[in-house]
């Protein structure tokens, strides 16, 4: 699909698309594995497009043509188009409401007849990435004013704030992945810092008993004021400064968190939370319970069973793994959405802890090519972009895995070039391309 | 271009590098540090399921198999796997009720544990099995599981093939190789040779998915433990002699043996009343199995080594081979009998009255003389060369127990009795020390606290066609597959020359005597034409208590023979209960017997008269009086319970009374028409039981 045509190879990063094409194969494989049975006839379901993995086949050819065209593509269309796309994409988005259809409980899908569904919501990624790079390239923009900042967080939060109200909260949450470009453009490392003792903050309410955290907040501040204590008296706004962090945390952990995990989050979205780290949620009252129901499909098993059967069948692989059709949990059906959330435990069972390992190296790899081609780019342009893919890819397969592993509560995030479903392959070919694009014209400078 | 924060890049790289190593720990953790995982996946995926090998053959002597294999289904249950199932689907399609459903499944966790799977129902009829199979897929923890069983072909020969049921708490503690849920023989041929006939259990891994159903074979079947087939029995049985004795001990209670002398290999063993074997192997084989438990006429247990019956005039032969053996008599001794013994305080009544029918040894036996063998006996125990009756008795007891009687003889079947024959100390006991030959002295014509089991009197009578050797009475000749280490037929190959110092003069006298039997005695009406039958009648008193009064019963039938007399191939005894004369009821049963086993078919008048003797109802009439005392108990005893009485009533409304009761014949209980040839001995303190069941 990568012809060595002279015209378009010429500086193209060919790295990047052999890797390209080794995850497309390996997630075919994977879900031809999950799905495949015994009886089945695999050239008849090869040329009906009937099963599964045949579809996704037909998507990595189809990812590969639009990859070609991609590549015979200008550069300066992407700057130039950057805005234009980011309206389109909020516009697709808003188009999902009135005309979406149900799909396993999400309404962030809209049918184009039968056959084909698109979700906006996953493709506005590019278009968001895109603008963002576009936003931070401009000579105006002075990304150390909290203004630029601002704006520059506006642009992502928008689409995940439209991603919340289309019932798609882990797709939200992609769009603050973002923020790794905004810190590599010199976002304080403070925001980063805060947002990340935040989230330890959050999940140590949920772990913790509420009076003992207190407590142990109370310590810190104490310890902090006494190691402190020189500053403190050469500068007495540091002491009500810690006194401020202690008194927000404290509000934080006895106010905040029960206000959003009561008000905020549906019911089932806490359950999975709490699944996550291993803890029992007690749904407050009935209807809590009927929608935690609702949302497992009918089925009365409790809503940790996908994690349990994935972290059987990934524990059951031990070092080697059982070979790619023995698996038993994953060949079997116990683990649900397996071909698509769940299609790391194919590779877990399948190969074992030494094929994980050489699996998740090749995304290592890619993201670490990512950054580097990222650093060689002269123009901010493409710089910011290729991080923006770093960063989604990064998210994506970190949430991915831990949560079939889990690490992670249970948010329907696929894994990048692996999971069935021709929406999110080809967004990501496209991300992809796109880089590879804007790579092969890195001595240019772009706006 | 200027490019700032570039120090940055490896902060993000930091950060990915770092994320990937959280999640490589985790993966460490699940797939290598924890094993519980591929435990949990096993569990999961794989289904050991039990492979039941098929349980030994029996074959009769004609290589007819008459205890074989076939296969029906057990339902089994996973509790833990019991979920989200159509509760009421399910037990409309094994017609049970929900609390039903409910405290099977209680049980099974009880049984086997949550996890384990347990019989929910086993033996399923074929069409029960036929709906199942279809929809087992919707009932997760709910499997069919195949289960060889045991059918008799023929119906035939219950008591002596027995069954098998599921193992009990007792023989799981006993011993090992048994799990909860496997068949184990019970009774029978099944229980003693349990260890050839059950074979080696196997276990076969298959792959399940998460719906239940079972795919396929786990990793080729590399794991999976084949089932060895139980070694196939080659026994003595006669089947169609079997069946034939069956048929014509319908309708009486009582037992036929028939064994190889030269052996020991028992040709055919009955005990009636019997049941269909096949009823305790099907799906209602528990409701079959307490119907035959609470018949009172006890068709479970085996008469021929259970029962213990006086010996009666069978006895007698016995009795003059030890006499001449001690030199009391000599073959021309005789008796002048005139109808009653009268050489103690107590007279003894003999039915022969003419004179001279005790002129000789061989008459006296022809004609059964109580006066002879009472007097016989008397001299025995009296014998001038041990100086007294206690030394006396003991001698003549040493006799018996050679004979193989009053002690277990070690037959190849569980529970054998071993019958009584008295030694001092029980009169010591009973008198107070102080008695003599004339105390015991019916116990010459087999009375008295003489006890015996068919199988004990036939294989006598092998012993005498002998002229003084046996082997232990067994069924099986050989076991396939036996190796030389297989010890457990040794002890039936081993020759008991017991009495072979009794000279063979002595053996032809009796034997000519036993022959004058059938040839001029009390059995000449059942002599076959061609073959020289060697017999004796028998005729004995026996007593009942029914209701707390000591009565007595009409007397037991008695025969025991041998033939032909040249080359004995039949040794039999037969011993039909309260029917009356041996002559009458049990002696054409035991030439029938021979004839057909020797001539191999019947001549038209002997198949006319086994058709008579099939016939005829002999059952003892006390039997419904005890049924109805038993049943209407049961009744009582479950109208307390249930306070309801629906069923009770019956037994108290007069109509329905009376006809469970039986009462338009005449006299239940006590015997009727034949009136005792003897007098009741008043030495006898304790009931003889005709029969240890009751």
């Amino acid at each position: 699909m990568s012809q060595r045509n002279a015209g378009i190879s010429k500086g193209i990063d060919w790295p990047l698309v052999w890797i390209w094409a080794i995850l497309c194969c390996i997630g075919v494989s994977c879900i031809f594995a999950a799905t495949y049975r015994d009886a089945d006839n695999v050239i008849q379901a090869f040329i009906s497009l009937k099963t599964d993995y045949s579809r996704q086949l037909l998507y990595v050819v189809m990812g590969g043509i639009i990859g070609i065209f991609i590549l015979l593509t200008d550069s300066k269309f992407f700057t130039a188009t950057a805005n234009l796309g980011y309206a389109l994409g909020i516009f697709l988005m808003l188009l999902v409401f009135p005309f979406h259809s149900r799909v396993k409980g999400t309404e962030s899908i809209i049918r184009v007849g039968n056959l084909f569904q698109l979700q906006p919501a996953e493709l506005c990624t590019i278009f968001v990435n895109l603008a963002l790079a576009k936003y931070l390239s401009r000579i105006e923009t002075d990304f150390y004013k909290t203004r630029s900042q601002l704006i520059a967080a506006a642009i992502t939060l928008v689409p995940a704030m439209l991603s919340i109200l289309q019932k798609e909260t882990g797709l939200a949450l992609v769009y603050f992945s973002f923020f790794l470009v905004m810190f590599r453009e010199g976002l304080p490392s403070s925001v980063l810092i805060i947002g990340f003792s935040f989230a330890v903050l959050v999940v140590a309410t949920l772990l913790v008993n509420p009076n003992l955290l207190a407590l142990i907040l109370t310590g810190i501040a104490i310890v902090a004021i006494y190691f402190l204590r020189k500053q403190i008296k050469k500068k007495q706004s540091v002491f009500f400064l810690i006194v401020g962090i202690w008194f927000v945390s404290v509000g934080v952990q006895r106010f905040v968190v029960p206000f959003i995990f009561d008000h905020v989050f549906k019911a089932y979205q806490v359950k999975r939370i709490y699944d996550a780290i291993g803890k029992d949620y007690v749904p407050k009252n009935a209807e809590a319970e009927l929608e935690i129901e609702q949302k497992s499909g009918g089925r009365k098993k409790d809503n940790n069973y996908n994690v349990k059967q994935s972290k059987i069948a990934i524990g059951s692989g031990s070092i080697f793994g059982k070979g790619l059709l023995k698996g038993t949990q994953t060949r079997y059906d116990f683990v649900p959405e397996q071909s698509t959330d769940f299609i790391f435990c194919t590779i877990g069972e399948g190969f074992g802890f030494v094929g994980s390992l050489v699996f998740l190296g090749i995304y290592l790899l890619l993201l670490m090519r990512i950054v580097t081609i990222a650093e060689r780019q002269r123009s901010t342009f493409s710089r910011c972009y290729a991080y923006g893919v770093a960063s989604v890819y990064f998210f994506h397969i970190a949430v991915n895995v831990c949560m079939t592993i889990g690490l992670a509560p249970v948010v329907g995030i696929p894994l990048p070039f692996m999971s069935y479903g021709g929406t999110s392959l080809i967004t990501f070919t496209i991300m992809l391309f796109v880089l590879i694009r804007l790579d092969a014209d890195r001595q240019m400078v772009l706006r | 271009m200027p490019v700032f924060n570039q120090s940055r890049s490896n902060v993000i790289r930091l950060i990915f590098a770092a994320m990937f190593l959280i999640i490589a720990a985790q993966l460490f953790n699940l797939q290598i540090y924890s094993v519980k995982y591929t435990k949990l996946a096993q569990e999961n995926a794989l289904f050991p399921k039990r492979v039941y090998p098929n349980r030994g053959i029996i074959y009769d002597r004609n290589n007819k198999a008459i205890l074989n294999n076939a296969i029906l289904y057990d339902l089994m249950v996973t509790p833990s796997q019991v979920k989200n199932i159509d509760t009421a689907y399910f037990c409309q399609l094994m017609d049970i009720d929900t609390a039903e459903f409910r405290s099977r499944i209680i049980d099974a966790k009880f049984k086997n544990g949550p996890f384990r799977p347990s019989i929910f129902e086993d033996l399923l009829p074929p069409d029960l099995y036929a709906k199942l199979e279809e929809n087992i897929w919707r009932f997760s923890g709910f499997n069919l599981q195949e289960r060889p069983i045991r059918t008799y072909p023929f119906d035939a020969a219950a008591h002596i093939l027995g069954y098998v049921g599921e193992v009990d708490s007792s023989v799981l503690r006993r011993s090992s190789g048994y799990q909860l849920g496997d068949y184990v023989g019970r009774t029978g041929l099944e229980q003693y040779y349990e260890k050839a006939l059950m074979g080696q259990r196997g276990i076969e891994f298959w792959l399940k998915d998460n719906k239940n159903r079972l795919v396929g074979h786990y990793e080729n079947k590399m794991y999976d433990t084949a089932a060895i087939a139980g070694k196939n029995l080659r026994t003595y049985i006669d089947i169609g002699l079997q069946q034939f004795a069956e048929k014509l001990m319908s309708n009486k209670v009582g037992s036929v043996v028939a064994i190889e002398p030269k052996t020991g290999g028992i040709i055919a063993m009955t005990s009636s009343p019997d049941f269909d074997p096949n009823e305790l192997t099907g799906p209602d084989k528990q409701k079959n199995y307490a119907k035959l438990q609470l018949n009172v006429s006890a068709p479970l247990l085996n008469r021929a080594i259970k029962g213990q019956y006086p010996a009666g005039s069978t006895y007698k032969p016995l009795g003059a081979l030890i006499a001449l053996d001690e030199g009391v008599i000599t073959p021309a001794s005789g008796y002048d009998c005139h109808g009653v013994y009268l050489g103690c305080s107590r007279p003894v009544k003999c039915d022969e009255k003419f004179p001279g029918h005790a002129a000789n040894l061989r008459l006296a036996i022809a004609h059964s003389c109580n006066s002879f063998f009472c007097n016989t006996f008397r001299l025995t125990v009296d014998n001038p060369e041990f100086h007294s009756a206690r030394r006396g008795l003991m001698q003549w007891k040493q006799y018996v127990n050679a004979f193989g009687l009053g002690h277990r003889i070690g037959i190849d079947l569980p529970s054998e009795d071993g019958g009584n024959i008295p030694d001092t100390t029980a009169y010591d006991k009973d008198y107070n020390h102080s008695w003599n030959s004339c105390t015991m002295v019916t116990m010459g014509i087999g009375q008295d606290k003489m006890l015996v089991t068919p199988v004990q009197m036939a294989n006598a009578m092998c012993i005498v066609a002998n002229k003084g050797y046996f082997y232990v009475p067994h069924f099986v000749k050989s076991i396939d597959g036996e190796t030389p280490d297989d010890t457990v037929l040794n002890k039936y190959k081993t020759k008991h020359e017991v009495l072979t110092h009794i000279s063979d003069d002595v053996y032809e006298t009796v034997i000519s005597g036993m022959q004058d039997v059938t040839e001029i005695g009390t059995a000449r009406a059942v002599r076959i034409p061609g073959i020289n039958m060697c017999a004796k009648t028998g005729t004995a008193e026996n007593y009942l208590i029914v209701e707390r009064k000591r009565t007595k019963l009409k007397n037991n039938a008695m025969f025991v023979c041998f033939a032909p007399r040249e080359n004995p191939k039949i040794a039999i005894a037969v011993v039909v209960q309260n029917a009356g004369y041996g002559a009458a009821w049990a002696a054409p049963i035991g030439s029938l017997l021979v004839e057909k086993y020797l001539n191999d078919t019947l001549r038209a008048a002997s198949l006319k008269k086994a058709e008579d003797i099939e016939r005829t109802d002999l059952m003892p009439k006390y039997l419904v009086r005890l049924q109805f005392i038993e049943d209407s108990t049961n009744a009582a005893r479950h109208a307390l319970r249930t306070h309801d009485s629906t069923n009770l009533m019956k037994y108290i409304i007069p109509s329905s009374r009376a006809a469970l009761l039986d009462t338009f014949r005449p006299n239940p209980i006590i015997s009727s028409g034949v009136r005792s040839p003897m007098r009741k001995p008043k030495s006898n303190f304790k009931t003889k039981k005709a029969d240890s069941a009751r």
